[in-house]
């Protein structure tokens, strides 16, 4: 059973659930004059939930991520992220908006001319913490993704799953309320894909709310978590019991 | 194994510069060096129109003219005697025939002169340097002594000296302007460039969260730098060129019009400080007005 957006939160508001860390408003977007490739968006994100963005390659889950972490403005509708309303919250607001989030790109977007470990720890230096201060947590988590012996790599040295890895680690590094990640086990092994997966819900399971894109059926299947669904610019929400 | 991390210092967040920075460098420096000898010339032209302008304001030359059967010479020593007394004034003293003469060599040839051609006899006049006496003061001893007598003060000239400095500090401040806004555009246009060419690594520092200021600050720093760099290469070239005229030239410079004096090379240390600054605001607006057409 599908169950369009304005149930989904029409649940929301009988049952007093807290305000979402994001919500869509019959959102649309396009790109310059070219037709929409979103339509009518209308959903929200609960706190702590798990979802997956699934659909036909070129159905706009790239564009949906790209609007949920500000890379663009929607053309039509309302986005609230945090609570805030994008389309009033000043452009100098969006940073600290921004840094609550943690954004792992399909293309990885790692900074060539950073070492490993200065691309993992850029959210933490952003934010005006110190060397001494991030360092530790910033080698652990390296660690962790398994690029404890590859700190000072630098990017065009590594592989592609080692990149996968770089781009989650640094999505993840400032323990963002809000994950996004766009395909991020496509160019990794089975294994590698499982513990990235395991990562996410031990993010999730502490508080960050989470938001895949992807193609990898297995995965969705074995994390059972609602998909949001594009299909030709529209969105559909399916719980996991109903697939 | 594990690297150890804590020796490392964390890399520059911007992409390094590009081989076009070198081009910047250098035009960014010729603009300073241009600059600079503007600022050696104006300091030293200005030096030679306040010398000048103090030594006319220190004499003042008087034109007799004999009344009845006074000769001229007499005359001209009668007005020395009654202009030396005046107040405001050091020594006055009457111009003899022979110099005279000479002054008017250049319209009346070098050959000798009748005896009785009416020469004008001129009376050299200086003034007390603090509290000279004006020219309406030595007109009126001078008609108390019944001398028929015209005073010239240089006033006229000094008046065209002063004006003449006014123009030339103007026009070296119209040059400094013109050099300083060419440096900032060219600034702001590899600002912008260097944005547009880094805007991969822009958005990722975007969407990471970095402020726009940042962001600026980061253009801000690396053009100020190279500015600052650029100023010092130009200051001490044209240090060099200022020295060498002032050791060539010895304290009259190479021409009397700019004496260079060892100190005007101090006008040339701020050259740095306003390079950068200028550098820095360019790269700051310009960055800040580009990343606001990002989103």
């Amino acid at each position: 059973m599908s169950r369009n957006a304005q149930t989904f939160e029409a649940d929301e508001e009988a049952y007093g659930d807290p305000e979402p860390v994001l919500r869509f408003d019959n959102v649309s977007m396009r790109y310059g004059r070219a037709p929409e490739v979103l339509r009518d968006l209308s959903f929200s994100l609960e706190p702590g939930s798990f979802h997956f963005v699934t659909g036909a390659s070129g159905a706009g889950k790239s564009s949906l991520l790209k609007l949920i972490y500000l890379a663009h403005r929607p053309s039509r509708g309302l986005i609230t992220l945090f609570g805030r309303d994008l389309a009033t919250a000043p452009r100098r607001d969006l940073p600290f908006l921004r840094r609550r989030i943690g954004v792992v790109f399909q293309e990885f977007r790692l900074l060539e001319h950073l070492s490993a470990f200065d691309n993992v720890a850029l959210p933490l230096r952003l934010a005006g913490r110190k060397l001494r201060a991030y360092q530790g947590d910033v080698a652990e988590l390296m660690a962790w993704v398994g690029l404890g012996g590859r700190m000072h790599a630098m990017p065009a040295t590594l592989s592609g799953g080692e990149k996968q890895r770089l781009a989650i680690a640094r999505a993840v590094v400032g323990r963002p309320d809000l994950l996004l990640a766009d395909e991020p086990t496509g160019n990794v092994d089975d294994e590698m894909a499982a513990r990235i997966l395991r990562l996410f819900m031990e993010l999730n399971r502490v508080g960050t709310t989470v938001v895949i894109a992807t193609h990898d059926r297995a995965m969705v299947e074995e994390a059972q978590m609602p998909v949001l669904h594009l299909d030709n610019g529209r969105l559909s929400v399916f719980e996991p019991e109903a697939r | 194994m594990t690297d150890a991390p804590a020796h490392r210092r964390p890399g520059p967040l911007l992409p390094p510069g590009q081989a076009s920075d070198a081009g910047l460098v250098f035009v960014v420096a010729v603009l300073c060096f241009f600059a600079c000898l503007t600022a050696l010339a104006v300091g030293s032209a200005d030096r030679a129109a306040r010398g000048w302008r103090t030594d006319l304001q220190g004499s003042a030359t008087v034109l007799v003219r004999p009344k009845g059967e006074e000769t001229a010479d007499a005359a001209a020593a009668r007005a020395a005697e009654t202009l030396a007394g005046v107040r405001g004034v050091d020594e006055a003293a009457a111009l003899e025939r022979a110099r005279a003469e000479a002054l008017l060599r250049p319209w009346l040839g070098s050959g000798d002169l009748p005896d009785d051609l009416p020469i004008p006899r001129l009376v050299t006049v200086e003034l007390t340097r603090n509290s000279p006496a004006g020219a309406a003061e030595l007109d009126k001893a001078l008609k108390a002594a019944g001398i028929d007598a015209t005073v010239d003060d240089h006033s006229l000239w000094v008046r065209d000296i002063v004006r003449a400095g006014l123009w030339a500090r103007g026009a070296a401040i119209a040059v400094f302007v013109l050099m300083a806004g060419a440096a900032a555009a060219v600034i702001a246009f590899a600002t912008r460039a260097g944005l547009e060419s880094r805007r991969e690594a822009i958005e990722v520092l975007h969407i990471a969260g970095a402020e726009d200021r940042y962001i600026a600050g980061l253009f801000q720093i690396r053009f100020g730098r190279m500015a600052a760099a650029a100023g010092l290469f130009a200051a001490a070239a044209a240090a060099m060129i200022g020295a060498a005229a002032r050791i060539l030239g010895g304290g009259a410079g190479l021409t009397p019009v700019l004496p260079v004096a060892w100190t005007d090379l101090l006008l040339l240390l701020p050259c740095p400080l306003i390079a950068a600054a200028v550098a820095a605001l360019a790269a700051r607006s310009a960055a800040l007005g580009l990343l606001k057409s990002m989103t």
